[in-house]
């Protein structure tokens, strides 16, 4: 008797795992449909891709991360990218190209147009930052008020004379070379992209889990009013979190425009949600204090392994729209079940 | 024999993979009476209460309820069968009225709408029976902790209960309140309700209990007539070894001036006009009533709350702690009464809730070193005696005693020297409590300052040389805690009432 209960416990200890892993579960099962439709799938060429493709996602997804780990959301990612993305371009254009937004401006030093939008972006996240910690604006609300107001600036920055609305392209070869081009291994040729993301996700893996400004950001999100008479900074340290998802917004929008190879008001719109997505499946909690980088980046790769799986062997754009937002369902309940069980 | 016993649970046995939190424990409560149930926290009291309403599956054993055989599957299954509970942490929403909170889930109807007159009068009805002077009308958000503890009662007795588990409802009750409770729980008894009560504290279950089961380590100690068992029996029992007194003899005296507080009155209109002064070595109880604004005098020293007027001097110089950064700059560390609120950070690991408060200790050319946290964490868990696998484990997986010993690791790696405790043993079992009276006495010897907060008298008592007692927002005197009485003590907590 005691015997069969034994068994019947071992059983639902496995259920639960089964249950904690199910979307895991669920993307290598999509994974293997992939590949037994359309075997030429698992090439170096695709996979190298797909990483190309997440690179900067994954950028920004770690932001993203960032912000929600402080128990913070910020809608205003893509619109920000936006911004940082068309001051970059039209700075960053080919001195021979016909439609220069600055006609009589040298080509500048990559460098210049890139801590431009660095320094821009970070003081704006600082004020969303400090809109949300000092005068507590529900981060929701103050970062829907950035996004319009940064869509806002950004248009009038990007639709004005003398060419008016158009895609700002003729980009110096510098930057486009960064974006698109690779190191070469031998036969093997890697992306800088991805090498540019692999650095970013070590820096802020350090910054993360080495140093005080990382451990505060998690003691702010697990429990504020600890933190606090803990001695933590809580308003600085949720700032300087925005500001920081900021800059790496900035770069993310700068690798953009070279991978792209132009800029507009609406580049980078709608991301915010892409990166939200990817930190849910990639176990951030949404009641903040939980979340890791390897976490993030296995989240970011497993939607554009739908993308691009799902494209390969030739499933409907609008279906994949469906199976991304069951995906996301699906974490988000994962999440809540292990929260619930908590209690 | 069904008469006997209104409520049996025999041969109880839970397990859960690895561990047997209970292991053949039997527990019989006759009608009318109350029925202690002891042990340190993890003895099994919590999980016997889960198996009893059904919110945990028995791996073995039977319950009976006058004499039939019954099983629960859950909560609700228990409350439509007379069997009910009073949890310590009130379940509320309060943002509704009284009267919602006492009848939510079964609100009496007149046709398909709710019928507010008649939920109401039986409100009041029931209030007016246990002497609850609480308007039904209001939002129980808008009462005081007490009150709500008597609203959980009265939905209780609204279920025509038979029996009723109260879990620690004293813990945020003041000395007349408890009066209260225990005033409620005998005329239910009178009409044959029976109660099991749990609780940590002696005089309490002591004064109230007519039986007592005690557990230890999930299996079933002793039950006897309370009135055969003495404190220390009772102690004895539930640890297992015998505690000589319930609190060490302190043998240090207090030295010089530390911390002068003069004439200090918060901003708010909290208080007004503390004036004491701390010396090194010394432990400076601070009594009074709930809502006599303990815990707000230690805020505004540790920079929580703003100062409106006075100064604080610390070794004779001036400071103002405006953040409890500032405050911790200046040597103070405070321990916070709400243990689960603002002081730990559940899903995260003991060595970062013992290093969060202190990590520039840690830094080396801005990164931090794991070496140093790993060294200084596992010997303050030694020093500290936390139970628990490793370091790496989730606070929020510890019990409360052990939580409490790693929130007062991470200050003692501040090196403080003045100690802000507010009730430092809340919920803490007794071996625990001992633990942490030693640890005072040590850093009482080494030289620190500390001022405790505690609703517990004979703790203070116990433990501190001096004891302030606050009377609604005022100071109504210090007493040598070797001279005083409790009742000068309550005395004075009712001056300026």
């Amino acid at each position: 008797m005691n015997r069969l209960k034994n068994i019947f416990h071992e059983k639902s200890m496995l259920k639960e795992l089964l249950v904690e892993k199910v979307i895991y579960i669920v993307l290598i099962a999509l994974f293997i449909t992939v590949v037994v439709i359309e075997p030429k799938f698992l090439s170096f060429t695709n996979f190298k891709n797909i990483f190309a493709q997440s690179a900067t996602r994954i950028i920004i997804a770690l932001a993203a991360g960032m912000v929600l780990i402080v128990r913070g959301c910020d809608l205003s990612t893509g619109r920000m990218i936006g911004l940082a993305a068309v001051i970059s371009a039209s700075l960053m254009q080919q001195a021979g190209y016909a439609y220069r937004m600055y006609p009589g401006l040298n080509e500048l030093p990559l460098i210049v147009p890139i801590l431009l939008v660095i320094v821009i972006c970070a003081l704006l996240g600082a004020i969303t930052g400090t809109a949300i910690a000092v005068l507590k604006v529900p981060p929701i609300i103050a970062t829907l008020a950035m996004q319009l107001i940064l869509y806002g600036a950004s248009s009038i920055y990007f639709d004005r004379p003398p060419y008016g609305a158009q895609p700002i392209g003729g980009l110096s070869k510098n930057i486009i070379g960064i974006a698109t081009g690779f190191f070469k291994m031998g036969r093997i040729e890697i992306p800088y992209l991805i090498l540019i993301a692999i650095a970013i996700c070590i820096l802020m893996w350090v910054i993360w889990n080495k140093t005080r400004f990382g451990k505060y950001m998690y003691a702010v999100g697990g429990n504020p009013e600890a933190a606090k008479v803990s001695g933590v900074n809580v308003i600085r340290t949720q700032i300087i979190v925005y500001s920081a998802a900021a800059v790496l917004y900035a770069v993310a929008a700068v690798l953009e425009v070279g991978r792209i190879g132009s800029a507009s008001n609406t580049t980078g719109n709608g991301y915010e949600m892409d990166a939200i997505a990817a930190c849910v499946v990639g176990g951030v909690s949404m009641s903040g204090g939980i979340g890791s980088i390897g976490g993030i980046v296995i989240g970011v790769l497993i939607f554009t392994v739908i993308n691009y799986g799902l494209a390969f062997i030739g499933v409907n754009m609008y279906w994949q729209y469906i199976v991304k937002g069951l995906i996301i369902a699906l974490a988000v309940v994962i999440d809540m079940r292990k929260y619930a069980r908590r209690k | 024999m069904a008469g006997e016993y209104i409520l049996e649970m025999r041969n109880i046995t839970k397990s859960f993979p690895g561990v047997k939190a209970l292991d053949d424990v039997t527990l019989k409560v006759r009608p009318g009476t109350v029925h202690s149930l002891l042990g340190e926290n993890g003895a099994g009291k919590s999980t016997l209460m889960k198996c009893l309403f059904g919110i945990y599956s028995l791996s073995m054993g039977e319950i009976f309820l006058e004499g039939s055989k019954i099983s629960f599957d859950n909560p609700a299954q228990a409350l439509e069968n007379h069997v009910s509970m009073v949890h310590q942490e009130l379940n509320q929403v309060l943002d509704r009225s009284v009267m919602e909170n006492v009848w939510l889930g079964r609100y009496p109807m007149k046709g398909c709408l709710v019928d507010h007159k008649k939920m109401y009068e039986d409100t009041k009805r029931i209030f007016d029976s246990l002497g609850i002077d609480v308007d039904p009308r209001l939002k129980a958000g808008a009462l005081t902790v007490s009150n709500r503890q008597m609203i959980e009662i009265a939905k209780a007795v609204s279920y025509d209960a038979k029996v009723i588990v109260m879990d620690e409802p004293t813990s945020s009750l003041t000395e007349n309140e408890v009066d209260h409770l225990f005033h409620i729980i005998e005329k239910l008894k009178k009409e044959n309700t029976c109660f099991i009560y749990i609780s940590h504290k002696m005089e309490e279950i002591k004064r109230i209990s007519d039986d007592i089961t005690i557990m230890r380590d999930g299996k079933w100690i002793a039950t006897e007539p309370a009135r055969e068992l003495t404190t220390d029996s009772i102690i004895k029992m539930m640890v297992g070894r015998e505690l000589k007194e319930r609190y060490p003899q302190k043998n240090t005296k207090p030295g010089d001036v530390l911390l002068k507080v003069q004439k200090l009155s918060s901003l708010t209109p909290a208080f007004q006009e503390v004036d004491f002064e701390l010396h090194r070595g010394e432990i400076l109880g601070i009594s009074g009533l709930v809502g006599s604004k303990r815990t707000e005098v230690l805020e505004t020293l540790f920079g929580i709350r703003a100062v409106g007027e006075g100064q604080v001097i610390l070794g004779g110089k001036q400071i103002v702690n405006s953040t409890p950064i500032k405050a911790m700059k200046n040597g103070f560390a405070m321990l916070t009464e709400e243990r689960r609120e603002d002081g730990i950070f559940p899903d995260l690991s003991i060595s970062f809730n013992m290093t969060i408060t202190n990590l520039d200790q840690y830094s080396k050319r801005c990164l931090l070193s794991d070496t140093l946290m790993k060294d200084r964490v596992s010997s303050m868990m030694k020093t500290m005696n936390v139970k628990a696998p490793s370091a790496k484990t989730k606070i929020g997986n510890l019990s409360g005693g052990n939580q409490q010993k790693v929130i007062l690791g991470r200050w003692l790696l501040t090196n403080p020297d003045v100690l802000l405790l507010d009730e430092p043993t809340r919920g803490i079992d007794v071996g625990a409590k001992y633990e942490i009276y030693q640890l005072m006495n040590q850093l009482a010897a080494q030289g620190k300052g500390m001022i405790v907060v505690s609703s517990e008298m004979p703790e203070l008592l116990g433990i501190c040389d001096r004891i302030l007692v606050m009377s609604n927002g005022r100071q109504a005197g210090i007493f040598d805690a070797k001279e005083v009485t409790q009742v000068q003590i309550m005395e004075a907590s009712a001056k300026y009432i």
